[in-house]
């Protein structure tokens, strides 16, 4: 059974098509980057597999659930471009929230577990308004992992990370990759995520210009994908 | 049991966001004792016809400064797309509703028990001496007003001009629940208690409360999801 299947999905905004027939599948263990310009459909195809919008036409299955159905929510983590943390809260409070609605046997212990993965447990009791960047990015990525989803679904987790964030990123993937977890992320840079991908996906005009095995010419030249299928 | 966790749990965390900061409550309860000031210079309190309306006008303040809080209620997810993190979590949508139509209940009540003394002292009126279905009428109107105020707010959380869109959409909605509000409000702050003649706007009320109710904990999935 494929982790993400994703079968003959439309999307429309009023009359214009944001996704046109998206035929794609992740295998439980691969990393599908999903590749294209701006405006290519990218964001609005992970978040219709995270269910926050339905599809016009097609079918989307995480696991062979609907992405509305408890069961399959409960294996999806989604990074989006927020945070998805409160300011109004510390970190350790945000992180027993979200444990406390994914109904982990003990939220705190979890949360104490990630804070300090992601480097936060100094601060734990600190209000998330006073974090750095790099901080609240960190958090956010605690957030999305804090109950062991066996999807990740994740829009330009790269984007806008300092350091310290983006290795703390790369260790978590790498780990949820070797455990067997299925990562489906889009993304401009290419070479931070073709060094994680087991699979690429180029979305055109919301149509799969392109979808296969990520191989030696697109890690070595992160521009290959874009030369061939593309619109150059 | 999980589906009452998850409830208190959203409660929880609205209440304690919103006790951190005081922003909507501060608004609210500002709006509603200026707004009580003001009415009290426009009508003489002296007056029988002003006690005669005094119920009216302390539901158009409960209404607008509610609307204040109902107003932050979704808004409130939106700065760092923490409505995405609900919205993927494992809980109905229901449990979101009702959790979060709680938490605007308890601070909606919060600013009208406040501002119901003042309102004894400005319009000159015992509003003590049916206390008890007062407080009645008030819990039942409160959460009228809550429960389509939350359900609204969800609607609106994406639209540029929420702030306005929220009374235009839920005030004409309310109109049943807020006339019995008031007729009834008007008659026990004049020390008149609920009889037979006026029974029928506390059970429109009930009604009322049930229905849209019942309503949202249905649609609520369909208004955030699509």
């Amino acid at each position: 059974m494929n982790a993400v299947g994703v079968e003959g999905v439309w999307k429309f905004y009023g009359d214009y098509p944001a996704l046109r027939n998206v035929n794609l599948q992740a295998e439980p263990g691969a990393c599908l980057a999903l590749i294209g310009r701006n405006g290519a459909g990218k964001t609005t195809l992970l978040r219709t597999i995270a269910g926050f919008a339905r599809p016009g036409k097609g079918k989307i299955a995480i696991f062979g659930d609907s992405p509305r159905d408890t069961r399959a929510r409960r294996k999806m983590g989604y990074i989006g471009h927020g945070i998805s943390v409160y300011d109004e809260l510390s970190a350790m409070e945000n992180l027993v929230l979200y444990g406390k609605l994914y109904a982990l046997p003990d939220p705190k212990k979890s949360a104490l577990e990630w804070l300090q993965r992601t480097g936060l447990e100094r601060v734990k009791d600190g209000l998330v308004r006073e974090f750095s960047r790099g901080m609240r990015q960190r958090l956010a990525v605690a957030r999305a992992f804090l109950h062991e989803p066996k999807v990740l679904l994740l829009d330009e987790p790269f984007t806008a990370l300092d350091d310290r964030a983006i290795a703390v990123l790369q260790t978590v993937l790498r780990e949820a990759l070797a455990e067997g977890k299925t990562i489906v992320m889009s993304t401009h840079q290419l070479r931070e995520a073709l060094e994680l991908a087991t699979h690429v996906a180029l979305l055109n005009r919301g149509q799969v210009a392109f979808h296969g095995p990520c191989t030696p010419e697109m890690v070595s030249d992160p521009g290959w994908v874009y030369a061939r299928y593309g619109e150059g | 049991m999980a589906y009452v966790q998850q409830v208190a749990t959203i409660f929880a965390k609205d209440l304690r966001a919103e006790l951190r900061t005081k922003e909507a409550i501060n608004a609210s309860l500002s709006f509603a004792l200026v707004v009580l000031l003001l009415f009290s210079f426009a009508f003489d309190p002296t007056e029988e016809t002003t006690r005669e309306i005094s119920g009216g006008l302390l539901w158009i303040v409960f209404a607008f400064a509610g609307t204040l809080l109902l107003n932050r209620s979704f808004a409130r997810e939106l700065g760092n797309d923490c409505l995405d993190a609900l919205i993927s979590a494992p809980i109905p949508g229901s449990a979101l509703f009702l959790g979060k139509a709680f938490a605007n209940f308890v601070l909606v009540m919060a600013v009208e028990l406040i501002a119901l003394p003042l309102f004894g002292i400005f319009y000159n009126v015992k509003w003590t001496s049916q206390f008890w279905e007062l407080m009645l009428v008030v819990v039942l109107g409160t959460w009228a007003m809550t429960v389509t105020g939350t359900i609204f707010s969800a609607l609106t959380v994406n639209i540029r001009l929420r702030e306005v869109m929220l009374p235009i959409l839920n005030f004409p909605i309310l109109i049943p629940a807020l006339l019995g509000a008031m007729q009834l409000t008007s008659a026990l702050v004049a020390g008149k208690p609920i009889t037979e003649d006026n029974s029928a706007w506390l059970k429109m009320l009930i009604g009322f409360d049930v229905m849209y109710t019942a309503v949202s904990v249905v649609l609520v999935e369909t208004v955030l999801v699509g």
